[in-house]
């Protein structure tokens, strides 16, 4: 139906995934104050980008179902995102600043 | 009148074509589409607790971060990778099931069925760590936290969540390997050609989400603030 990767391409996908994932554990032990968790969610980010593209993947699926993949992502946008404006913004919380 | 319809004979149509469907392309594109709308549940499933743990997170941030110091992420870094490992094998079946290669398809399932055991594995390890450790929450006399005890209290929300959403993981996990049992009995009887393996890719997907899930809970739960000094 659709082209079909080579398993050369699966192979070069899974070295990328577990490099990023020794990466994600050594950055973790050096102190960068507030960019630690901005440093993990971008790896962990870029990870399920590859594993969304290259092993589900939806890099050559029809344009629907790429909209269907992306609207979860865009819904988590939203969850978050909304649900944070709001909790960051009130003095009164504990807490209060974002990490 | 003359009837114009061309009406296909019945022998030129793949045995695995639904009557409602024009033609295979077709069909595994709407069941693709179809697991995907069911991912989409997932994604909110899972979404609403990933909202939750950062809306604590963002009230009690030492606390929280207090609590990486009972998580090992040597544990966490392990599993992920075998996660990926099994990814892996998940993705070369699924090629395998398109090329029509049925010996490379059964022992690819197999091999993908032993790396999510060996994460349940560690996983189960993990879970004995904290019962010894007094690191769990809502049961009694297994709670105790005399390390930090200004933080006793928001630090039990994070231990439930940690629960919860590892637990939840893990039991997609266990209807992972379930899928993958039913996969390789399917495998055996010869039901997948390179015309039909939808089964094989929708149970795939299912697969590579429930990774994807992991791989933003080990930075989450085991990772962050460990370089705080907090105890």
């Amino acid at each position: 139906m659709h082209s079909i990767p080579s398993v050369r391409t699966y192979v070069i996908i899974w070295a990328i995934l577990t490099i990023m994932t020794f990466v994600t554990f050594y950055v973790a032990q050096i102190e960068l104050g507030p960019w630690n968790i901005v440093v993990a969610l971008i790896i962990a980010f870029f990870k399920m980008m590859l594993v969304v593209l290259f092993f589900m993947n939806v890099k050559a699926e029809s344009p629907l179902t790429k909209l269907f993949a992306g609207a979860g992502f865009f819904w988590m946008v939203l969850l978050l995102g909304q649900t944070m404006i709001d909790y960051i913004s009130r003095n009164w919380m504990p807490g209060g600043k974002f990490w | 009148m003359a009837d114009t319809h061309v009406v296909t004979p019945e022998h030129e149509h793949s045995p695995h074509l639904r009557h409602h469907f024009d033609d295979m392309e077709q069909q595994f594109d709407s069941a693709t589409l179809g697991m995907w709308v069911f991912l989409l549940t997932e994604i909110m499933f899972f979404g609403g607790m990933f909202c939750a743990y950062t809306i604590y997170r963002n009230m009690y941030p030492e606390a929280f971060a207090s609590t990486s110091q009972f998580m090992n992420p040597k544990y966490g870094a392990f599993n992920t990778a075998v996660l990926i490992v099994s990814s892996l094998s998940m993705a070369l079946a699924v090629r395998a099931a398109r090329l029509g290669q049925q010996k490379a398809l059964q022992i690819l399932l197999v091999i993908t069925m032993i790396f999510g055991l060996a994460f349940l594995g560690v996983k189960a390890f993990e879970y004995h760590e904290h019962w010894v450790d007094m690191k769990v929450p809502l049961i009694g006399g297994h709670w105790d936290y005399h390390e930090a005890p200004q933080y006793a209290r928001p630090a039990q929300i994070l231990f439930c969540f940690y629960f919860f959403m590892t637990g939840f993981h893990a039991l997609h996990m266990v209807v992972g390997v379930g899928l993958m049992t039913t996969i390789l009995l399917m495998a055996r009887r010869g039901v997948f050609n390179s015309e039909y393996f939808t089964p094989v890719e929708i149970s795939g997907l299912y697969w590579h989400f429930v990774d994807i899930v992991w791989i933003f809970l080990f930075p989450l739960l085991y990772l962050i603030g460990r370089t705080k000094q907090l105890i």
